[in-house]
């Protein structure tokens, strides 16, 4: 059985940047990700990125993917491509699907000494009439074909959603020349910041705030061809009577994102349901160790937010698994530790923020409290 | 039907990747060389990779990043391919899967 010291699942900005930081301190790394280039979603990212120069504000994400790829190759990182971790098994033994091409896969087994886990997030789904019909899609699996692959994927849509993902697909649809026919929201309020639904106004898209979609119904090719939608009430249900008949071909979903969580959850690492970070997330401590040793978690994987953020959580994780494998010693450790949660803590501020950092603080003080701190005993697994 | 976008005002969409042809349900289609099977077929405007086993609905891409499987088709007699992660290779023979192919 091959062996690595640490093995990172995902090569989004999480997983990338603890790549590096653990390749620095002079781990041998290996980078598992299922698609077929590294990156994450960095590469769908064609906007500015907001905040201070020291998260990359005014940069956009694709060029944060080739920097931190650049690096991660400086470094001796090994990325494994079209591979797919199909699980974690006692002795920390992670089985690879690895196919060097698409369709020709062979079965790996890597054995370990640390994992890390930066599986990132997938995209919530809301349940209308006829949801499933081909042309109704995430928004950010719109945002892949046309911003990657160059793509369209329909040709005039409905967005559902106005948080950030929502308007900033929405324009970047229309950059790629999609007509966006509609801007649907639940809630009462556009979600998201005002800079962005602006330039979807100034271009004279339609904000149905207060409406859903009530149903989709396909065209005479079985995809999507018509798209009712209607106001809700108090109740978030839609009103009888108010219905409207939008044409499109296109429908696309952004109603937020969970974190993927199921490797976690195969090694029994202890998980909590968290509203404001999307769903069940792993306890971890500052070193981002789950409740299981040798397994660390980083990103989205721990709770939606952002690349910004994803980046801080995997240098910490690179960080510790590179001190726990005895390339760098604690008190080096722990004050390059102290400066990244500095940084992280500067990134959960303003009135988006601070709620994710009073969030992020109980997920700490929960990990104290049910899992043992300073230095916790683990469960054999 | 072409939905390639050829022009953008931020991003760089000159292709410099070889166009092969595959073909899907016996038709033949231009794709590029390495771009995702998917990609290639909206390209073409197909957007049905499968149908349902048990009442036989169509299904296309949801998304986009090879965790939904929605987009699996056969490809080259291989069933339950995800086309989305799937890298086009010259001369490739796709089929629209009907139910789960293989079993």
């Amino acid at each position: 059985m091959e062996k690595k010291e640490v093995v990172v699942v995902g090569a989004g900005p999480a997983g990338l940047a603890a790549a590096i930081e653990a390749a620095k301190a002079g781990a041998k790394v290996l980078v598992v990700d299922l698609n077929m280039k590294p990156g994450g979603q960095l590469f769908k990212q064609i906007h500015k990125f907001f905040g201070s120069s020291a998260h990359h504000a005014g940069t956009r994400g694709i060029d944060i993917g080739s920097e931190l790829l650049e690096e991660a190759e400086k470094n001796g990182v090994e990325i494994w491509l079209n591979s797919t971790v199909i699980g974690l098994f006692p002795g920390n033994k992670v089985a690879i699907e690895n196919g060097a091409t698409g369709t020709e896969k062979k079965l790996v087994t890597v054995k370990a000494e640390e994992i890390i886990v930066a599986t990132g997030a997938s995209e919530n789904v809301v349940r209308f009439k006829g949801w499933t019909t081909p042309g109704v899609m995430g928004a950010g699996a719109a945002q892949t074909m046309i911003n990657v692959h160059h793509v369209k994927p329909g040709r005039r849509a409905v967005m559902l959603g106005s948080g950030n993902v929502g308007l900033i697909v929405s324009y970047q649809m229309m950059q790629a020349g999609i007509d966006v026919a509609a801007l649907v929201e639940a809630a009462p309020k556009i979600g998201g910041y005002a800079v962005h639904a602006a330039k979807i106004r100034r271009a004279g898209v339609p904000i149905y705030t207060g409406h859903t979609i009530v149903e989709v119904c396909p065209g005479a090719d079985g995809t999507v061809g018509k798209v009712v939608i209607a106001e809700v009430g108090s109740d978030f249900k839609p009103v009888p009577g108010t219905e409207q008949t939008i044409e499109a071909d296109l429908v696309t979903i952004a109603t937020g994102l969970k974190p993927v969580t199921e490797l976690l959850r195969l090694m029994k690492c202890r998980l909590e349901f968290d509203g404001l970070f999307g769903g069940y997330v792993p306890l971890h401590n500052k070193r981002m160790e789950t409740s299981v040793k040798n397994i660390f978690a980083a990103g989205d994987a721990t709770g939606v937010e952002e690349a910004s953020t994803a980046l801080e959580e995997g240098r910490l994780a690179g960080i510790s698994a590179a001190e726990a494998l005895g390339y760098i010693v604690r008190s080096d450790a722990e004050s390059e530790r102290e400066i990244i949660w500095k940084r992280l803590d500067a990134l959960r501020m303003g009135p988006f923020g601070e709620r994710r950092m009073i969030e992020k603080n109980k997920i700490l003080d929960e990990f104290n409290g049910k899992v043992g701190t300073p230095v916790p005993e683990f469960q054999e697994v | 039907m072409n939905n390639r976008i050829e022009e953008h005002a931020v991003l760089d969409t000159a292709s410099d990747k070889e166009t092969v042809e595959i073909t899907v349900d016996g038709i033949t289609i231009p794709a590029e060389k390495g771009e995702p099977i998917l990609a290639a077929l909206l390209a073409n405007g197909i957007r049905i990779n499968r149908y349902t086993a048990k009442k036989h609905e169509p299904r296309g891409l949801f998304c986009g990043i090879g965790q939904c499987t929605d987009c699996a088709m056969v490809v080259n007699g291989r069933p339950n391919v995800r086309t989305c992660i799937t890298p086009v290779e010259a001369g490739m023979v796709i089929k629209t899967q009907e139910g789960i192919e293989g079993v």
